[in-house]
């Protein structure tokens, strides 16, 4: 059944099972591979994308719920927000193996875009979803400040 | 150049390359067509756009490419995990060649176990954090060799003297001439590569030793970096495989009926490793997997549970095992000790946990064969894909990609998850790319785990307080035997992995013995990041606290005086205790504060943890201090995102890692019951480098094993629990006495 939605700014039509999670929809039908796989159950973040600009654990949404909706994914995160946490990022060069930094940079955007100027608290509550197995949560925590300095209160 | 000692993977201490090699030819041996070494292998894998005008270019070695265009394109030898190897190799080429560091590309080498060999292995791969160490000298030289090439061939243009010419950020100069190297590329491709160009003095490098960007950040923030999973081809079918619940099982039977009205299914084979699932989609091939019924033959199996297993080993400890060291005479030690103190030690199954799970890609026409995976030791995967295929080694090609994480988990004897896809290819028989992946379940159920051991340490204190007397009796299961490293590896019974870090205890103890019982049991298990170390750190450091407290001493003056002969232990002991503020006074109100060092893969860590409780009795850790001895940090940076990452890590197996068992089957299956160290329970990290000369050691590894034990004191300390068990959430620890 096709399904109707914005993605990245784009009017997109998918032919894909209701059911299908929007994860494998961005990767398999749109060939987005930006947005990882991480566990398939909204455990690790791996896989967060912004729905009506809020960030959301892709592999729990299906297909059909995203009609007529806004998609944004890593390759199509623009404005000053993201623009902030990409240049904090790869000012502390944050990544290492950077599989889970997709979702991390999208989890980030996400909270800056809603709180400016986040506390050491507002991190944990935000990205403690989002798992990163080399450890950069030291960093991340930097990163998100750092961003954050160079945005509007 | 000195190979560090390397007594994680792949080689013993003064085992030589040779021995390695030999070992990996009983893997090649095996089926097939074996891979034989010596044997060059085209390099169609760097042929790729970069030396598209072979004459245009410079490519005076394996390891480098100048083009026209004026880009330097640097060939990464080894896997890039996310510990650096591709910006740590690129640094070595771009010092040498005076690069500037925007024009420097990297590219993955080809599967070469000639060209693109670890010196500390004989085979191409990497692992016990030696991919700088063994590359040292090898990528400097590439660099240097390039140079050489470019300054003969502008003194030619120029009619100048070479030694006349100055290399600076790219520029080649001399008085108001400017070339860049890209300029000078094709004159200098027919310069004679010279044979010992000479390398820089360490008071002239201008990137080694510096903190600059990795070559990789970027694409890392943007989604474009790629990984296996991420490759995409017309055609291509997904692939999972319904695999057996407990280790060993096997298949019975199964009904695919419900599967196959799956939408997108194409095929369903049965295959060693169990029932694979074919299909268009990967939504369809992870729902086909859980609709196919399988009847396991569990006969062979291991059907122990996890506590079945312990109480094993635990009875083993009363009975000695075979000696790994043995200085002076224990029995005579006790006998003359004022006190004598035993604790045992339990540590459980790992799973590695990588953020991205198992996966490789394949195209296989029958005649040959090209894999995508993010491949740890490519000699191994590409013996092992020539084997199941039936091809010869220059009819595989192995690209090796970025990998999202690994820890260990990627570099596997047995080449588990090239071979899988190997079978389910040559199986299926069409010529079309196959990609296979693992579910987080099949990756935390999956086996492959650090090993669980049990200790026990004994030890004497005179009535001065010292340590007279040290028995450190280990009891595991062996990461090497059954595999082609075995009789590389295994020497007099002993696995050098089962006992690192307690056989090689810095401390002078005059009667100090360290024994080992080797177990087995049905499930896999593999080197889980720094190997020993992540037992062995943890028993004797806490061990070490322990019998300071028992002795009223201070534990880190307690440490110094037995490392007199260890300077660099005691060396980073010491600046961690002074930037942690030990040496002046108490720690913070509501603190605990707790000290441990440990070497392994040659470098040196201490840390220094404060820690508190929550209200819940769970532990918090609020700050660790770090120090860290690995000869020259080519990359500061680098070195400290690696030691903080390989700290969390550690943190959060200390914290909450475990994988158990009831009745041969694994309780945990993804990251809500097999939970990892999140963000909110990230410690405040500070990370300090000894200044140093030596070659460089490695860095992936040696941070990880050290917090546990850190945190341990800390919590001995301040309420008088001893962490004998791992995970910590498995104990329970009172306020602050």
């Amino acid at each position: 059944m096709p399904t109707t939605f914005t993605l990245n700014g784009k009017k997109t039509t998918i032919d894909a099972d209701p059911e299908t999670p929007l994860l494998w929809v961005i990767r398999d039908d749109l060939k987005l591979t930006g947005t990882k796989f991480g566990c398939g159950a909204a455990l690790c973040g791996a896989c967060t994308v912004h729905l009506d600009g809020e960030a959301v654990r892709s592999c729990q949404i299906q297909a059909r719920d995203v009609e007529g909706r806004d998609v944004t994914t890593i390759e199509g995160v623009t404005g000053n927000v993201a623009a902030a946490v990409r240049a904090a990022w790869i000012k502390l060069d944050v990544a290492q193996c950077g599989y889970c930094q997709s979702g991390q940079v999208m989890a980030a955007v996400g909270l800056l875009s809603q709180i400016s100027k986040p506390t050491d608290q507002d991190i944990d509550k935000a990205m403690d979803g989002n798992i990163c197995r080399c450890s950069t949560y030291h960093r991340i925590r930097a990163a998100i400040h750092e961003a954050s300095t160079t945005l509007p209160g | 150049m000195n190979a560090p000692r390397l007594t994680g993977i792949f080689a013993l201490p003064g085992e030589t390359p040779q021995a390695s090699r030999r070992s990996f030819l009983k893997i090649a041996g095996g089926a097939g067509a074996g891979l034989v070494l010596g044997m060059a292998i085209p390099l169609r894998g760097v042929s790729t756009g970069a030396i598209a005008a072979a004459s245009e270019t410079l490519q005076p070695n394996p390891f480098l490419q100048v083009a026209p265009d004026n880009t330097v394109t640097v060939i990464i030898k080894h896997l890039d995990k996310g510990q650096g190897a591709a910006t740590g190799l690129a640094t070595l080429v771009a010092e040498e060649l005076d690069a500037d560091w925007s024009q420097i590309k990297t590219e993955f080498a080809p599967a070469d176990p000639v060209k693109y060999k670890n010196f500390a292995f004989g085979v191409q791969g990497v692992g016990g954090s030696t991919g700088l160490s063994n590359s040292y000298e090898q990528y400097r030289l590439a660099g240097a060799t390039a140079k050489a090439m470019i300054v003969a061939a502008a003194a030619k243009d120029w009619g100048v003297p070479a030694n006349e010419i100055t290399v600076k950020a790219g520029v080649v100069s001399h008085g108001d001439k400017r070339a860049t190297f890209g300029d000078l590329a094709s004159k200098a491709a027919a310069e004679n590569v010279p044979e010992k160009p000479a390398l820089k003095d360490s008071k002239d490098f201008v990137y080694i030793g510096k903190s600059f960007p990795r070559v990789d950040g970027k694409a890392k923030t943007t989604g474009a970096a790629k990984f296996t999973i991420d490759h995409q081809f017309d055609g291509m079918l997904i692939a999972t495989i319904a695999r057996p619940p407990m280790f060993g099982a096997t298949v019975k039977s199964f009904d695919a009926n419900e599967a196959e009205k799956i939408k997108g299914i194409v095929k369903v084979l049965q295959v060693p490793q169990g029932i694979a699932v074919l299909a268009t989609s990967t939504w369809a091939a992870l729902q086909a997997q859980r609709a196919i019924k399988v009847t396991w033959d569990d006969s062979k199996a291991e059907k122990r549970s996890t506590s079945d297993i312990v109480a094993a080993y635990k009875a083993k400890l009363d009975t000695p095992g075979i000696s790994a060291r043995k200085d002076g005479d224990v029995e005579a030690g006790f006998k003359s000790a004022a006190k004598v103190v035993e604790v045992d030690f339990e540590f459980p199954y790992l799973a590695h946990a990588p953020m991205e799970t198992m996966d490789c890609v394949i195209k296989y026409d029958g005649k040959s064969a090209e894999i995508w995976t993010g491949s740890q030791l490519q000699t191994v995967d590409h013996g092992t894909a020539c084997a199941v295929l039936g091809l010869k080694p220059e009819a595989v090609q192995i690209h090796t990609v970025w990998a999202g994480g690994s820890f260990g988990r990627r570099a596997i004897a047995d080449s588990h998850y090239v071979r899988e896809a190997c079978e389910i290819a040559k199986s299926y028989g069409k010529p079309v790319p196959i990609k296979v992946i693992w579910t987080r379940e099949d990756d935390i159920k999956g086996g492959y785990y650090r090993p669980i051991y049990v200790h026990r340490i004994k030890a004497g204190l005179d009535k001065d307080g010292n340590i007279v007397s040290w028995l450190h009796r280990i009891v595991g299961q062996s990461i090497i035997a059954g595999t082609p490293f075995e009789s590389g590896m295994v020497k007099d019974g002993i696995d050098a992995t089962s006992v690192e870090g307690a056989s090689t205890l810095p401390y002078a103890i005059p009667n100090l013995q360290v024994e080992l019982h080797t177990e087995k049991t049905g499930v896999p298990v593999l080197w889980w990041r720094s190997v020993g170390a992540t037992h062995t750190a943890h028993a004797t450091e806490h061990m070490i606290d322990i019998l300071a407290k028992e002795s009223g001493r201070d534990p880190v003056d307690f440490r110094l005086a037995m490392l007199a002969k260890h300077p660099r232990h005691a060396g980073v002991l010491k600046l961690a205790a002074e930037k942690a503020g030990w040496l002046s006074g108490q720690p913070p109100d509501g603190k605990m504060r707790g000290i441990a060092v440990h070497e392994s893969f040659a470098s040196y860590v201490a840390n220094a943890a404060e820690v508190s409780l929550r209200d819940d009795g769970s532990v918090k850790v609020e700050r660790v201090v770090c120090a860290i001895d690995c000869g020259i940090a080519v990359n500061p940076d680098v070195v400290i995102a690696q030691v903080e990452g390989g700290l969390g890590y550690g943190l959060g197996a200390a914290l909450k890692g475990a994988i158990t068992m009831k009745g041969g089957v694994v309780e945990q299956s993804n990251f809500d019951d097999y939970d990892v160290l999140r963000i909110s329970e990230m410690p405040k990290v500070e990370v300090y480098i000894v200044p140093s000369a030596q070659p460089p050691t490695g860095v992936g590894e040696p941070g990880t094993p050290v917090v546990a034990p850190a945190v341990a004191n800390a919590l001995l300390a301040g309420t008088n629990v001893r962490t004998n068990v791992l995970p910590m959430n498995k104990q329970k620890y009172k306020g602050q006495s």
